[in-house]
């Protein structure tokens, strides 16, 4: 191993080193600063006589000459376990609840590879949230991964416990089911990162959880490693440990701050509002972790949570997010202020995977009709909402009439439900018909005939 | 051979590369990773490497092939699901395990798979660059032509059972075999390019009935994310009436790959009834796969489709998507610290996009018989944040004739396929007028154009709807805009999921619509003669065109009968 106390220059996060030989792209360093104190870091650019490394947590206290670089040889690697369940890391991997270290089954390189599009299985297995809006409108499935859209404020840590707490699989056999829940905080509070401890606790959910806390006062830079320990620790339960495993990730804007101050630091040409250019090819090395594997039985299914700037869907954020992730959930400040919980706004939320995940035999036959259905009569609702504004309700044609209050009970009916309420699909489906039959049947064009006498006929009277 | 120098990313720097040329083809580190020549500054060259570089060290060897990157073409190709530098992903997989690794060598084409080639050719015809020497039946549905390379005299040609490899025949005394090799940056040669007169059917109404897309034409479809673009290109990958699809995913998702994968093969072609698959030849590049292989796969994917035309066969090219390609073109100019254009993209854009496009054309393919084929490319786009004011989009749209303007508002609605057609347009409409007419019906242009002003009428009357409220215009104008109503539900809407609706044929798409205008003409004349509109509201006949989208294609007949159960309905509507 090779040691170097030919530090140049230190800039931001950077640190430069010269004199090195025979550096590789991607190796993990230790930096001994005159203090004593020892902390890591990463080459970011190789070249023959320069190494520039990107420092995890500041570089205070690092100067030119007294300080020595250890390159250590090997990309960054996470030792894993089975262990590893129940116990609470910081945002490098290092034990942060006072437990022993942990003795690793297996040493793996935390960037992952991509799994080749010929070995993905087909995520088919719906996953039953008991909140209606996800399950009846936007389904998640095993090995989706499906972010949540949010502003800062809004209740999506709650949304994300709950969907932790109820997630099950309806089909499956639960004896041979493994469960397990990582659990990424990137850049929250101390307060937040506790509610979700604290939720895990309560419930009994630690025990099969491994969480990774880079909390809002830890080194920034730490935040790009932190999800990345997280998936692979979640790859590795899922696909040598046969566990399903969910992953949720918060908060991935804060990611995204982080990834820009590297950037900037690097003099790197800046993009859309100055992330960098390749932020979309990055956040798809975090998203497309998800998944399941022909022959293999764990799956991976990932829940980021993003807070956009300004409510702001097209934030470069939000926006590259939506084009990598299968769909996205995503809260209304609206109907927070209505006092609906879950505020999950249903028009721009969707569920790519959810045609694999639904239907006869998965869920039930009439779903992808309810689906639509309740989507085009809550989008025709809120259009004659505004209409209504302009002109009074009185203006309106008496089935218009019927469309505004549809709309006004699904929002208190279908997306509202208690922070504890654990519906069934088939509850979900049922509430659907129950609220259509406010229309009449001839506007219901979205589902097959059969359907509506099968189903919705007995709500109507 | 020269030495690995800096590395940073994707790019990396070798020195002592005296001889490289540019787009030569490398093999950088010990581990041997692709990479491909893109600057040369003295002895010093810059390489994009198509595989991970983390633990690439500085003095590690690299070498050049000499040869530019290639694709390479043979039967085999179709039913493959190949990486962007056309690496097959199952013997990847094979050989590497469910996770692409590195520096895994795999052929593109089976070498050792035997052909059964049948001369067309005879022992001492003299044959041009292009005439057809034989040919394989690559696929049950498919005939693999195989095409002469240079032009003299054939000898030795004999029917039998070859590998890729084997010599065929002898051309002007050199060998020929079934494999042949084409530089992927380069466009193949064409004998000469037609005018686009023929459409392109799809099935999907909005498009074939509104905004044709021809032969050989070039289709640009923007869209938000969740708006349905993957929807779109699948259906048109499954439906349109070409004999060949190649399907790029550019820096796509995985998970929708695989959906690919796992569907194609068990989709019927809708005109020969077998897999889908044995049409169709499958790029994906995912998002998470390395750069510099996005930027490649899309010229892999045209090469691929070219060679494909110049057999003779209507190939279309879904590319999916074309920003995330531009994005791989703004990472690695990126990288190389060029000057960058508007919005950090490179200068030469434009040009790139250009060029890729210009690809596209129906055309009289090399060789003596004169036989015609083309290249239709249906590139979707990924504006971000859905607004088509930014590089890609308008470079695109500079070069491609039809615009499928894909609106999120309407997705939200649940409105698919999700076009606006207000800002949809198709620049084909008048080339392909005389084929409508020979066709289908004379009166196709004109039912067009009847049904279009009246979506164009709807829109003005819904801006002094949202003044003062739909009850204060006169019946004639509510009676205008039920029928566009009646138009964007009943015929627009179409259901990739629902197995009937999901295509329509250009003679269903007709009638439809003939049907629905028929109603419209009815009910104007009706209320003219003191009908109420509530009464023309609440006809049954509407739910009866309504569900006219389920009636299958056997049953096209009913169709036809809907129009006298609308003069009927009048008919009695107006003896009331």
């Amino acid at each position: 191993m090779k040691e170097y106390k030919t530090v140049t220059q230190i800039a931001g996060p950077l640190v430069f080193v010269e004199g090195v030989s025979d550096v590789a792209y991607g190796e993990i360093v230790e930096i001994k600063l005159p203090s004593g104190e020892i902390k890591k870091g990463q080459v970011l650019d190789s070249a023959k006589g320069v190494a520039v490394i990107q420092v995890f947590g500041s570089t205070a206290g690092i100067n030119v000459t007294d300080t020595s670089v250890k390159f250590l040889g090997e990309t960054m690697k996470l030792g894993v376990s089975i262990e590893m369940l129940g116990r609470v890391f910081n945002g490098l991997g290092e034990p942060r609840d006072k437990g022993p270290a942990i003795i690793p089954e297996k040493r793996l390189d935390i960037n992952g590879a991509p799994i080749n599009p010929y070995a993905r299985d087909e995520p088919r297995d719906f996953i039953q949230t008991g909140i209606s809006t996800i399950d009846g409108m936007n389904t998640l499935v095993r090995g989706q991964k499906l972010p949540i859209f949010s502003g800062s404020g809004l209740p999506h840590n709650a949304l994300a416990v709950q969907i932790a707490r109820q997630a099950k699989v309806v089909s499956a056999k639960e004896e041979d089911e493994q469960f397990a829940v990582v659990f990424a905080a990137v850049g929250i509070t101390n307060e937040e990162a506790l509610f979700f401890i604290r939720d895990f606790e309560r419930t009994g959910a630690l025990e099969r959880a491994v969480l990774f806390l880079n909390l809002a006062d830890d080194p920034s830079v730490e935040r790009l490693i932190t999800p990345r320990l997280a998936l692979t620790t979640a790859e590795f339960l899922a696909y040598e440990k046969d566990m399903h495993v969910l992953v949720i990730i918060t908060d991935m804007t804060n990611y995204c701050e982080a990834l820009r101050e590297i950037a900037a630091a690097r003099e790197e040409v800046p993009g859309r509002r100055g992330y960098p250019g390749y932020m979309y090819t990055d956040l798809s090395t975090i998203y497309e972790r998800a998944g399941r594997i022909k022959g293999r039985k764990g799956t991976v299914t990932q829940l980021a949570i993003l807070t956009m700037p300004g409510d702001d869907i097209t934030h470069p954020i939000a926006d590259l997010t939506g084009y990598i992730t299968e769909g996205q959930i995503v809260l209304s400040r609206d109907l927070h202020r209505k006092n609906i919980y879950p505020p999950v706004d249903v028009l721009p939320c969707l569920s790519r995977l959810m045609n694999l995940g639904i239907g006869k035999d998965r869920t039930r036959e009439d779903h992808r009709g309810v689906a639509d259905q309740l989507y085009a009569a809550y989008a025709t609702g809120r259009d004659l909402r505004s209409l209504a504004a302009v002109v009074g309700e009185e203006a309106l044609s008496a089935t218009d009439k019927l469309y505004l209050k549809f709309a006004d009970v699904f929002e208190e009916r279908f997306i509202k439900q208690g922070s504890h309420e654990d519906r069934t699909i088939q509850q979900t489906l049922d509430l659907g018909w129950e609220l259509l039959s406010i229309l009449p049947e001839s506007e219901l064009k979205r589902v097959k005939k059969e359907f509506i006498e099968k189903y919705g006929r007995k709500f109507r009277k | 051979m020269g030495i690995l120098h800096r590395i940073s990313g994707p790019v990396v720097q070798a020195k002592e590369m005296t001889g490289a040329k540019m787009y030569d083809l490398v093999k950088v580190g010990h581990e041997g990773l692709t990479g491909e020549i893109i600057k040369i500054v003295g002895d010093t060259a810059t390489i994009q490497v198509y595989e991970e570089t983390s633990g690439l060290r500085p003095g590690e060897p690299v070498e050049s092939t000499g040869q530019p990157l290639s694709v390479e073409l043979a039967p085999g190709l179709l039913t493959s699901i190949y990486d962007g530098i056309q690496r097959p992903l199952d013997l990847l997989a094979e050989k590497g395990g469910d996770f692409i690794t590195r520096g895994i060598n795999v052929p593109a084409i089976d070498r050792k798979k035997k052909w059964e080639f049948v001369p067309v050719a005879k022992n001492g015809q003299k044959v041009k660059v292009g005439d057809i020497l034989g040919t394989v039946q690559e696929t049950e549905i498919i005939t693999h032509k195989i095409m002469a390379a240079w032009e003299g005299e054939v000898a030795d040609i004999r029917e039998g059972s070859y590998s890729v490899e084997d010599t065929i025949c002898t051309v002007a005394g050199k060998p020929m075999r079934m494999l042949q090799k084409w530089f992927v940056r380069k466009s193949r040669p064409v004998a000469e390019k037609f005018d686009p007169n023929i459409p392109l059917i799809t099935g999907q109404r909005i498009v074939d009935m509104f905004f044709p897309i021809a032969k050989g034409g070039t289709v640009c479809v923007p869209g938000p994310f969740g708006s349905g673009k993957t929807v779109t290109q699948h259906q048109f990958a499954k439906w349109s009436d070409t004999q060949i699809v190649v399907y790029v995913g550019c820096g796509e998702r995985g998970n929708e790959m695989t959906e690919v994968l796992t569907e194609f093969p068990h989709l019927e072609d809708p005109y020969t009834k077998k897999p889908l698959m044995q049409r169709t030849v499958l790029i994906a590049n995912t998002s998470n796969m390395p750069v510099a292989a996005r930027e490649a796969s899309i010229y892999t994917a045209v090469t691929i489709a070219e060679y494909y035309r110049d057999m003779g066969y209507d190939v279309a090219l879904m590319a999916d998507s074309t920003s995330r390609w531009a994005e791989a073109m703004r990472e690695i100019g990126g990288r190389l610290e060029e000057m960058p254009g508007e919005e950090g993209y490179p200068a030469y854009l434009g040009r790139r996009l250009a060029e890729f496009y210009e690809r596209a054309g129906r055309v009289q393919c090399l060789g003596s018989d004169k036989r015609t084929g083309s290249v239709t490319i249906i590139g979707a786009v990924s504006p971000p944040g859905g607004d088509i004011n930014e590089p890609v989009s308008q470079n695109t749209l500079r070069v491609t004739k039809v615009f499928l303007a894909l609106d999120a508002a309407l997705a939200q609605r649940r409105h698919f396929p999700a076009f606006n057609w207000l800002r949809s347009y198709s620049l084909y409409t008048d080339t392909l007028e005389q084929y409508y007419i020979n066709n289908i019906s004379a009166d196709w242009v004109e039912l067009r154009k009847e049904a279009m002003a009246l979506l164009q009428k709807e829109a003005e009357l819904q801006e002094i709807v949202q003044l003062v409220g739909p009850d204060a215009l006169p019946e004639k104008e509510q009676a205008i805009l039920l029928s566009a109503k009646m138009i964007r539900e009943d015929y627009l809407q179409q259901s990739a999921y629902h197995e009937v609706d999901t295509y329509s044929s250009l003679r269903k798409e007709y009638l439809m619509l003939k049907n629905i205008m028929k109603f419209h003409r009815r009910a104007l004349a009706a209320v003219e003669m003191g009908v109420q509109l509530k009464k023309i509201a609440e006809m049954p006949i509407r739910e009866r065109i309504a569900r006219t989208k389920e009636i299958p294609e056997e049953r096209i007949k009913e169709i036809e009968m809907i129009a006298n159960e609308i003069d009927q309905a009048f008919d009695a509507l107006a003896k009331q």
